[in-house]
């Protein structure tokens, strides 16, 4: 059952997000990539990991890929037309992901990975909570005002003046 | 003795008895699936004439009459007229994604429903992460406004779409910040434990101890339903009907039946976090069942925001996006801040 679900769900993380690389047209990829959010959010689940899942799909599904869409359809040029998906630099481009490719599955196979005791840490919302505000307090703070500075910085170029 | 938890139980009972285990699993989703899908379809007709006998009411009309004792079967009647239409695709409008808009927009307004405490131990699965599960699947409803908007290709349903999603997304983080300061307080997202809080007479409930986070999240949900005074969305005066302009015949009443069910969600929400879910206000009341009470609060407050609509005037563009970002966020955070300060101090 579990691994089923899981190849279900990989078939359907890699065909949205090939489709998203690949569609001409730019709201169709923007709708494929809210489908490969949330099929990365049933793998969460599959790991039990119930808080982030909810968390994926309440930013990455709820805000980013809207967002995206917002844009897309307020930019006069862009809507119901097709854009081209490949510049006039694939054989570089192919050249750098397979080197990085190559590296990645030598970094894979070359770790050794550890194996998690039968417990391991409680994924809960309160245990992450409590985490937030102990031990991670101060990336969590760093990480808040990174986004209050990226918030700022937005509004400042917006307005132009 | 009216509860329905002993006749489900017992029905899982029966079905367990000449069924083996793992087709008893699909057989008791599907008929689960069943019940909920089946109750929610009932009760959106209802609210749909209840909504046309309310707006009569208030503008000193009688409303539909002829269909049934005053009416009551005017919506299937309407509902059997909207299936019968012909499906009309305009001819420069994105095929694909104007089919799939109304079917998400459908589908997931019921997945809202998987963790909602109907009553005493009649809930289909008690998620850990309750509330913040409803809250982010309800998102998807934004997406199948702009797939709608998007695909019809007209300027008008263009507009409806982008304003309810820009409405949908500003309102969210009121509403899921007002939502906190009841989970604050039962110390769970979980939507079992929160009513579970509440227990006892109606003084137990959340509404007293969180009076400014309930009014924040009734003027929140208000705006995610997209209904009067925060109906610019389907402004009909300047925007025909919306996002679902182009829509006709089944898929019209997809959007439409997707819309008061909606509205059914976001009051129950309100009803288990701040009016005690299934808990009655007094312990003598109990004999009367736990889905009762639930059903009788959400619908009170489903009757609150019909009297909404039919009293108030709408709001402008530019009114309703400082209304969400100036007043109703910095109101939701002094909310959790005081809440927390509170709970700090007493406990």
């Amino acid at each position: 059952m579990f691994d089923l679900a899981f190849y279900i769900l990989a078939v359907l993380i890699l065909g949205s997000a090939l489709m998203v690389v690949t569609l001409r047209n730019i709201f169709h990829c923007a709708l494929f990539l809210v489908l490969c959010m949330f099929s990365i959010a049933g793998i969460y689940i599959l790991l039990e990991a119930e808080f982030i899942a909810a968390v994926q799909v309440l930013i990455y599904v709820g805000a980013v890929t809207i967002l995206m869409i917002f844009a897309v359809m307020l930019t006069h040029q862009l809507t119901g037309k097709t854009i081209r998906q490949v510049n006039d630099q694939p054989i570089a481009a192919l050249f750098i992901i397979s080197s990085l490719l190559v590296l990645t599955l030598l970094a894979l196979s070359k770790t050794t990975w550890e194996v998690a005791s039968s417990s391991g840490v409680s994924p809960s919302a309160t245990e992450l909570g409590r985490a937030l505000m102990t031990v991670y307090v101060l990336p969590f703070e760093v990480v808040s005002v990174v986004l209050l500075v990226a918030l700022v910085g937005a509004i400042v170029i917006s307005r132009g003046d | 003795m009216f509860e329905l938890e002993g006749i489900f139980s017992a029905v899982g009972d029966f079905l367990a008895s000449f069924l083996g285990a793992p087709l008893l699993q699909i057989v008791s989703i599907i008929a689960v699936a069943g019940v909920v899908i089946g109750f929610l379809m009932v009760l959106a007709l209802f609210l749909v004439w209840w909504e046309r006998k309310l707006s009569a009411d208030f503008q000193v009309r009688i409303g539909p009459m002829r269909t049934g004792p005053h009416g009551v079967l005017q919506t299937i009647a309407d509902a059997l007229k909207l299936l019968q239409k012909e499906d009309i695709v305009p001819l420069t409008a994105d095929k694909k994604v104007f089919f799939w808009a109304p079917v998400i927009c459908f589908v997931t307004c019921f997945l809202a429903y998987i963790c909602m405490p109907f009553g005493k131990g009649l809930i289909v699965r008690d998620l850990n992460i309750g509330i913040l599960y409803i809250v982010a699947i309800t998102t998807f409803t934004v997406i199948s406004l702009l797939m709608a908007g998007w695909a019809s290709n007209n300027k008008y349903s263009l507009l409806g779409g982008m304003r309810s999603a820009a409405q949908i997304i500003s309102y969210e983080v009121p509403l899921s910040l007002s939502l906190l300061g009841a989970v604050m307080l039962a110390q769970s997202l979980s939507m079992v434990t929160i009513v579970q809080g509440q227990g006892g007479s109606f003084l137990h409930w959340y509404i007293w101890r969180q009076p400014l986070g309930f009014l924040l999240y009734v003027t929140a949900a208000t705006a995610e339903v997209n209904r009067t005074p925060f109906d610019i969305p389907e402004a009909e005066q300047e925007l025909v009907a919306g996002y679902n302009i182009e829509y006709s015949g089944m898929k019209f009443a997809m959007f439409f039946l997707a819309e008061f069910i909606n509205m059914f969600t976001v009051c129950a929400i309100a009803a288990t976090l701040f009016l005690g879910g299934w808990n009655p206000p007094f312990e003598f009341l109990s004999f009367i069942p736990s889905w009762v009470w639930f059903l009788g609060k959400s619908l009170f407050l489903v009757f609150i925001l019909m009297w909404f609509r039919w009293t108030y005037p709408r709001l402008r563009v530019d009114q309703l996006m400082a209304f969400a970002w100036k007043f109703l966020l910095p109101l939701a955070f002094l909310n959790i801040i005081v809440t927390g300060f509170l709970i700090y101090l007493f406990e």
